[in-house]
């Protein structure tokens, strides 16, 4: 056993450290204030130009489409090495990560061509519109509907939890087409331009007081034929295609979330119940080893899961646990900590200590976490039902018309 | 990157799996379990010794196949799994203590009756009384042990036990030839594996290696132990969804039930876990050159914390899950709820172990600094 490359993977690994150490050299360091919005875009979108210019985009999509045809590995490398940098992140996860995959698989010719080689390149930004107020973790009780006219669709409703809707030229649109059929049969994805009449973005302020997602309504937005992803009724299962890559992304720890080194460092300051300093607490010195178990284990976890990858094999279903384990591992301890620091703990904002700030912050993100992209509850599903076969839960609407199963 | 098993190793494991899924599990553990069944299945111990599995760690200059740690991981995997009712872990835990720390005249005296399956080896470790392993209760002195080792899993059938005792400069490893040694059998909780007391007084003895071959022993001992864990806990998990895939109550099978759904799938986040710390332990052991690498001791510590973690819960929830069957003599889910203590007896107590992970994260950071 070694984490060390093959031979081919530690080539192309120094060809791509050559060129970020040439071309990321003004991301270094962290900036030092968080851009504002339109100097993210900006940002972002020379970024990728350049890395579209050195073969740098779309490193695993067929050569057809404008990738570079090379391996999930290539990739992850590429990832790993861009991570040592603070290059602008995110714009484009989404579109490139989930919906363009989408447009190349199920879209016509001339809609690939005139949507795919600009997304890549970065100068058009995407977004994903599934969930909506009533269609969240049972994301096929979608309403938002599309009616046939003339050589287009007209779509009403409103979708939620759309990141980067307000930085997004194009989005994929799940809409309900046939009401008289089951949930999950009567749905027909579309590309929609996020620019048409009709459209309106309203940003979400989320309990952390940020703003990363939000509502979009839909009000007689027209699309026209050709921008239908896949046949009329099979929308589900064109989603299901842009969920699996979704599922392919590496999701560990966030970047900047506290783990058990912020722990051990805060115990080092603070006294316990019983005057001595909490790091000689037991309780403590058991949260650390719980947390290090939790985080670390999903990193090695992941090294599986690569292992396979780099051998050419599909990686087993043991990635699934990933997020489960770390937005609760977050929550749990963030929660720790600020107990232990008592009034410190609960202090914010100017007055705030700027360690237990960043404890603050993973206290009130990581309950985010645990929803986004999939409810621990509903990851529990996943594992049970995929990984160890048990039946899927009951469904009593599963095989009614949807206008009869909503009651709501 | 290459974190995974060698395929010779898992061959290996097929290999196991496969015997011991034939002539081990919860049928042959059940008879095991009678108060006058025999202290091991000796009919399986000589097929076990004829496939080689004892020799696989043993160098070939001592009549082993000179195979890794990786071999090792998967046999104590696969015993754990089928509770085979043979003394292969303890007599692993051994070898890798005289593999580890042994002089070339003791290998030389103990492997080749290992490697062959004549000789069968325990671990003297527990203690009446003793919770913690840096303060070991028996000493040695002059080429004596006087103390009590109590539960010693396997030392019925043993010929050879390696005993934790205090020497001058802190607890180590001996070797104490248990041909009329002063044994007596011990009652568990766990009812199919037998475990003895070992009284020692001015029982001669050799010190195996130094203080610091025994440190590297535990944590090398700590990831065969977690692998053993994670096959007793994996047979739990594969028991609890069998039985809720097919049970049905209100008109469903029980494993529709989230909240009957969401524990199997814990099993499997908490089996995951350990898993990949084990691995890790595994990999931080050279396979050639057979020197720990700088993470062992973090590496083991969490793969003991995490495999009892996924042990216990796999074993306690196995029961509920089964409901009011579960609780009967008759049901197995017995067997793994046992075996958890066994585990945990084995080596000391998940806080122990704990701390030792986090004594190693300190020490890291320290070095780091």
């Amino acid at each position: 056993m070694d984490f060390n490359d093959t031979p081919q993977e530690a080539e192309y690994r120094s060809l791509v450290r050559a060129w970020l150490n040439d071309n990321a050299a003004d991301y270094r360091e962290p900036p030092e204030e968080s851009w504002k919005l339109p100097e993210f875009i900006a940002r972002s979108k020379a970024w990728q130009a350049k890395k579209h210019a050195a073969g740098y985009t779309g490193i695993t999509w067929p050569r057809m489409f404008g990738g570079q045809g090379l391996t999930p590995m290539h990739s992850i490398i590429y990832g790993q090495e861009e991570s040592r940098f603070h290059v602008p992140q995110g714009l484009y996860s989404i579109g490139l990560g989930m919906c363009i995959p989408t447009v190349f698989t199920h879209g016509q010719p001339d809609v690939i061509q005139r949507y795919v080689p600009k997304a890549l390149l970065g100068e058009e930004v995407w977004c994903q519109l599934f969930s909506e107020p009533a269609a969240g973790s049972d994301l096929a009780g979608i309403r938002t509907k599309a009616v046939k006219d003339g050589d287009d669709w007209v779509i009403d409703g409103q979708k939620v939890w759309t990141s980067f809707a307000h930085a997004s030229d194009f989005g994929i649109v799940v809409c309900r087409t046939d009401p008289s059929l089951p949930k999950h049969k009567g749905l027909t994805m579309f590309i929609v331009n996020m620019k048409a009449p009709g459209v309106t973005v309203k940003g979400i302020k989320q309990m952390s007081g940020g703003s990363d997602f939000n509502e979009v309504f839909f009000d007689g937005v027209r699309v026209a034929d050709t921008h239908r992803l896949g046949a009329v009724g099979d929308g589900w299962k064109v989603a299901l295609t842009t969920l699996m890559h979704e599922r392919l992304a590496v999701g560990g720890k966030p970047r900047y979330a506290p783990g058990y080194e912020t722990l051990m460092k805060l115990a080092r300051g603070v006294d316990a119940a019983d005057g001595n300093p909490a790091i000689a607490a037991s309780d403590v010195r058991q949260k650390i080893a719980q947390t290090y178990i939790n985080d670390q284990g999903i990193k090695l976890t992941q090294m599986r899961a690569l292992s396979a990858l780099s051998k050419g094999q599909v990686p087993g279903p043991e990635q699934s646990i990933s997020k489960v384990v770390v937005a609760k591992t977050m929550q749990d301890l963030a929660s720790f900590a600020l107990d232990l620091s008592g009034g410190d703990g609960f202090v914010a904002g100017a007055d705030a200590d700027p360690e237990l700030a960043k404890l603050q912050g993973s206290y009130i993100g990581s309950a985010g976490l645990r929803i986004a992209g999939g409810t621990d509850e509903i990851l529990r599903n996943i594992i049970a039902e995929r990984v160890l076969g048990l039946p899927g839960d009951m469904r009593p609407d599963k095989d009614t018309p949807f206008n009869q199963a909503v009651s709501a | 990157m290459n974190f995974d098993f060698s395929d010779e190793a898992k061959a290996l494991g097929e290999q196991a799996r496969k015997l011991l899924a034939e002539k081990a599990g919860t049928g042959p553990a059940r008879k095991a379990m009678a108060a006058d069944a025999p202290a091991m299945d000796a009919a399986l111990w000589q097929e076990i010794g004829a496939l080689g599995w004892t020799a696989a760690r043993v160098p070939e200059a001592h009549g082993g196949l000179g195979l890794t740690i990786e071999e090792v991981a998967q046999l104590a995997e696969a015993a754990g799994g089928s509770l085979a009712h043979v003394p292969l872990v303890s007599t692993l835990l051994a070898t890798e203590a005289l593999v580890l720390a042994g002089s070339p005249e003791q290998q030389a005296r103990w492997l080749p009756g290992i490697a062959s399956g004549e000789t069968i080896a325990c671990v003297a470790w527990s203690e009446p009384g003793a919770v913690n392993p840096a303060t070991v209760k028996t000493q040695a002195s002059g080429g004596n042990l006087t103390g009590v080792k109590q539960p010693v899993a396997d030392l019925a059938v043993a010929h050879v036990a390696i005993v934790v005792a205090a020497g001058a400069d802190g607890p180590q490893l001996h070797i104490v030839d248990l041909a009329g040694a002063d044994t007596a059998a011990v009652e568990t909780i766990d009812l199919v594996r037998r475990h003895g007391r070992l009284t020692l007084n001015a029982t001669p003895a050799q010190a195996l290696g130094t203080p610091g071959d025994y440190q590297d022993w535990l944590d090398r001992a700590a990831v065969i132990l977690a692998y053993e864990a994670i096959g007793t806990a994996g047979a739990a998990m594969a028991m609890t969804v069998d039985y809720a895939k097919t049970r049905v109550a209100f008109g469903q099978k029980i494993g529709r039930y989230q909240a009957v759904k969401h524990k199997c799938a814990d099993m499997y986040i908490k089996l995951e876990l350990a898993r990949a710390h084990a691995l890790h332990g595994l990999a931080q052991i050279d396979p050639i050159l057979g020197t720990n690498g700088a993470e062992l001791r973090q590496a083991a510590a969490a793969a003991r914390v995490a495999s009892l973690d996924a042990l216990a819960y796999c074993a306690e929830e196995n029961v509920q899950l089964h409901g009011g069957i579960g609780f009967t003599w008759e049901s197995d889910c017995q067997f793994y709820y046992r075996r958890n203590r066994a585990l945990v007896a084995a080596l000391g107590p998940r806080g122990w172990w704990a701390e030792r992970l986090v004594r190693a994260l300190e020490q890291r950071n320290r070095a780091a600094a």
